[in-house]
């Protein structure tokens, strides 16, 4: 009997309709645990780097996390996997909400596709019965209506639906994939799914998911739930309001945004309004947001409110939460009406809301500038507000310039030409990122900025506060009740750290600490994104309920594996080197490993040179950020390394550590 | 939302929504969300199928219902179709879906049945009445005799 998890996949090939039930390998789970572990192995395996993202070959996973569907809060989360067209890298986008544990219920952890289908269709599970179903009547619908259209005509109100708008059906690089009250939207998984010919994904499911100890497992949950009560009571002080409690950070309850509207940047990432938030702004964005609040709302299993529905006078209610609040706001130099009007289209389109404000703010740039013309863009309304309306329905349709715009900001900079280049500034790894423009490099950002391969900062920062508290007594007071940390160390490196004088930033904390504290912070996400765990309870905030200590005890308890902090350490270590593998096979390389350029304004190329040397020496990559052989095969990752010398990626000389390579490399 | 997740173990063995004694009965959308408990079975449909409109939103007469019944799929377990009963999680110190409402949607009030003692024994009184007006209240005194003595 398999605990927690339910051991089957769902394999469908829907060039042939063809769907299988494939019992996995319950070793797998040991190695990789599940979630994006599992999803990589499966990658690894099955797509090599010949394979083109739009491919019949590429695969799209939908996965539910090792845990999810047990009792363990808040644990919901829905791991999509597939080889990204805007990247060309591994991509893996996460959603809330309700599906996940629907899939478990229904008797799958994981649904494979594979091939195109010749014609649009949605899959319907209903427990054991699964159905590749006709759904040319809902091309070109939004997607949250093609939800509730799908509900009414299966007679199904309680089926969860993961589905793509327009912008998935034509395959837009930053197409997401919205599921009700949440969407996986980083790095156009939606555009694959519309590129196999999948509209939509319903399940129902009433199965049941057994723990394996479940007296020991719910002790466990009702520690989580008590912990979070507290926190709940007992905010984090000196940090801002929305980093002080648990969850994703609460900007569907929040009213005060002087923080991200005077310090993130407007338009395409430029412009920072130091005195923008005055009581009038504050007043009238806070009617607005009361006007069109209806409710905070939650995932599966979670007492926290992090989402909200939202109802524009006049528009369709749709759901929202974080910072997508604000991104079309501030990237249309508008106000909070706008922005909530316009990611009502953006949600029924189906597009990620990081990527998609950035794009069109970079367009109306280029044609402020005279790269873009009249005849380039016949019809382009002249006020802010209607130029982005006018974008995003010419994006999500890939007409004229929309065509170019919808590979997003470094691909269409590429096809323009006359400089456009210059102005897709925002990127790592061709991806756009949150619109943030700092003075003095932070040596632990930079580290996550550079190697994050989830390529969002939002999804490797947490557990570490972001800056330095002012005194010492209000640092010794944060780190009196800081059990999560790893080791105690950590907290003598808070302790430590200065806002100004010897023990600030850049070099403190030190190449070491920084490499200590991105790694804590990477291990954690890494783990929640193979449990099914939402950051916002784990890895993301301060002082979560779930951490390094309590984590094995919920794996023993559920799965019946016998897990301890290092063994759960190395196996996040084992999938997290097997991501690196997939994108190093794709052709990534130390070059790739940067941050925006204009990110800092004051950088410090040798302290950063020495960042990475250690940083990738500490993961057990070489200089060019390769995982050596030695380390794989440490990992039990010996295919790889086999794979690696194949493919004359590594070589004997290439194994040694990674300082010394790098400096034979600079002699030579 | 906790409640019907949290709901259903240890001693159910297994978790699965499916299977919980309390129900979210929700349409995000139409922002309608109503929380109810598995009452008792009822064997047929009733006529019920009113729709109600509070605070401008229409509710159907069923959302309100804790029957486990033929109409619809509540409260039955998935496997058998038997139905489902709630037991406020007896043996725990309050409903563990009360317990983890961190929102207070779900709150336990006991409440006392009040029995009007005076109306018992008027309803008792008038029942006797009508037996001893069949049967004669000699033969009702013989049987009421015999029966006490039995137990």
């Amino acid at each position: 009997m398999r605990y927690a998890e339910t051991g089957i996949n769902l394999e469908i090939d829907l060039t042939r309709g063809n769907i299988e039930r494939v019992q996995t390998d319950p070793r797998d789970t040991e190695l990789y645990l599940g979630g994006l572990g599992t999803n990589a192995k499966i990658l690894w395996d099955r797509v090599p780097p010949e394979v083109e993202p739009f491919s019949p070959e590429n695969l799209l996973i939908f996965s539910a996390g090792l845990l999810c569907g047990t009792p363990a809060t808040g644990c919901n989360r829905t791991i999509v996997s597939t080889i990204s067209p805007q990247t060309r890298l591994m991509a893996f986008s996460m959603m809330g909400g309700f599906w996940a544990p629907e899939l478990k219920y229904a008797g799958y952890d994981k649904i494979i596709l594979r091939g195109k289908s010749p014609d649009l269709v949605y899959l319907w599970i209903n427990n054991d019965k699964v159905e590749i179903r006709d759904a040319s009547h809902l091309a070109g619908k939004g997607a949250t209506e093609t939800a509730e259209q799908i509900r009414q005509e299966l007679n199904q109100p309680k089926a969860q639906v993961a589905a793509i708008g327009l912008a998935g059906e034509n395959r837009v690089y930053f197409a997401s994939i919205e599921q009700g009250r949440s969407s996986a939207s980083r790095q156009g998984l939606g555009a694959v799914m519309g590129d196999k010919g999948v509209k939509a994904i319903v399940v129902r499911g009433t199965g049941d998911i057994s723990v394996a100890k479940p007296l020991e497992y719910l002790e466990l949950c009702n520690e989580v739930l008590e912990y979070i009560k507290f926190r709940n009571e007992n905010p984090v002080p000196g940090v801002m309001a929305i980093l002080q409690g648990l969850g994703s950070p609460q900007e569907m309850a929040t009213h005060d945004e002087k923080w991200h509207t005077e310090n993130f940047m407007w338009g395409n990432s430029r412009e920072r309004r130091r005195d923008f938030w005055t009581d009038e702004i504050k007043r009238a964005w806070t009617q607005t947001m009361e006007g069109m609040r209806t409710r905070l709302i939650s995932c599966y299993n979670c007492p926290m409110k992090c989402g909200a529905t939202i109802s524009p006078p006049g528009q369709p209610t749709y759901m929202m939460k974080c910072f997508s609040k604000l991104t079309y706001t501030m990237a249309a130099m508008s106000d909070l009406d706008f922005g909530l009007r316009i990611a009502q289209h953006a949600t029924e389109y189906g597009v990620d809301g990081f990527s998609t404000p950035q794009v069109m703010a970079f367009a109306v740039e280029l044609y402020e500038n005279g790269i873009l013309t009249a005849d380039d863009m016949p019809g382009f309304p002249s006020d802010n507000e209607g130029r982005f309306y006018w974008l995003l329905d010419r994006i999500v349709r890939r007409e004229g310039i929309g065509d170019v715009l919808a590979n997003g900001t470094y691909w269409a900079a590429k096809a323009i030409g006359k400089g456009a280049e210059e102005y897709a500034h925002n990127n790592i790894k061709k991806h756009e990122q949150l619109p943030l423009k700092l003075s003095m490099l932070n040596p632990v950002y930079f580290l996550m900025y550079s190697t994050g391969e989830k390529i969002n900062i939002t999804q490797i920062e947490g557990q570490f506060p972001q800056s330095p508290y002012p005194k010492r007594e209000h640092r010794e007071a944060f780190v009196k009740e800081w059990f999560q940390v790893p080791d105690e160390k950590f907290k003598q490196y808070f302790l430590d750290w200065e806002p100004r004088g010897e023990n600030s930033n850049p070099y403190y904390p030190t190449v070491q600490m920084s490499c200590d504290i991105v790694d804590w912070q990477e291990k954690m996400h890494y783990i929640d994104d193979a449990l099914g765990m939402c950051s916002g309870l784990s890895s993301f905030p301060l002082k979560p309920p779930y951490h390094i200590h309590n984590y094995p005890k919920f794996i023993s308890a559920g799965t019946g594996i016998d897990m301890d902090e290092d063994k759960l350490s190395q196996a996040a270590k084992r999938y997290r080197t097997l991501v690196r593998a997939i994108n190093i096979s794709r052709g990534m390389r130390r070059k790739d490993d940067k941050p925006p350029k204009d990110h800092w304004k004051k950088r410090f190329p040798e302290l950063e040179k020495e960042l990475l040397d250690t940083y990738y020496g500490f993961k057990g990559w070489n200089s060019d950020g390769i995982p050596t052989k030695e380390s794989l095969d440490e990992l039990g990752l010996d295919y790889v390394s086999q794979e690696f010398i194949k493919r004359g990626i590594l070589t004997d000389s290439e194994d040694a550590p990674a300082e010394k390579i790098s400096t034979e490399k600079e002699q030579a | 939302m906790v409640c019907s997740a949290f709901h259903a173990a240890p001693k159910y063995s297994s978790n699965n929504p499916a299977r919980a004694r309390i129900r979210v009965i929700s349409k995000p959308l139409k922002d309608i969300y109503v929380p109810v408990y598995a009452g008792d079975y009822a064997p047929a449909e009733c006529a019920g199928r009113d729709k109600y409109t509070i605070d401008g939103k229409e509710y159907d007469e069923c959302a309100f219902c804790r029957a486990s019944c033929p109409s619809r799929e509540e409260f039955k377990e998935p496997d058998s179709g038997l139905p489902l009963k709630c037991d406020m999680c007896e043996g725990e110190d309050e409903p563990l879906c009360v317990k983890w409402c961190l929102a207070d949607a779900l709150v336990l009030e006991e409440r006392e049945e009040e029995v009007d003692e005076e109306e018992e024994q008027e309803e008792l009184e008038t029942g006797l009445e009508a037996l001893a007006d069949k049967h004669g209240l000699e033969k009702i005194l013989d049987i009421i005799a015999r029966m006490s003595k039995k137990e």
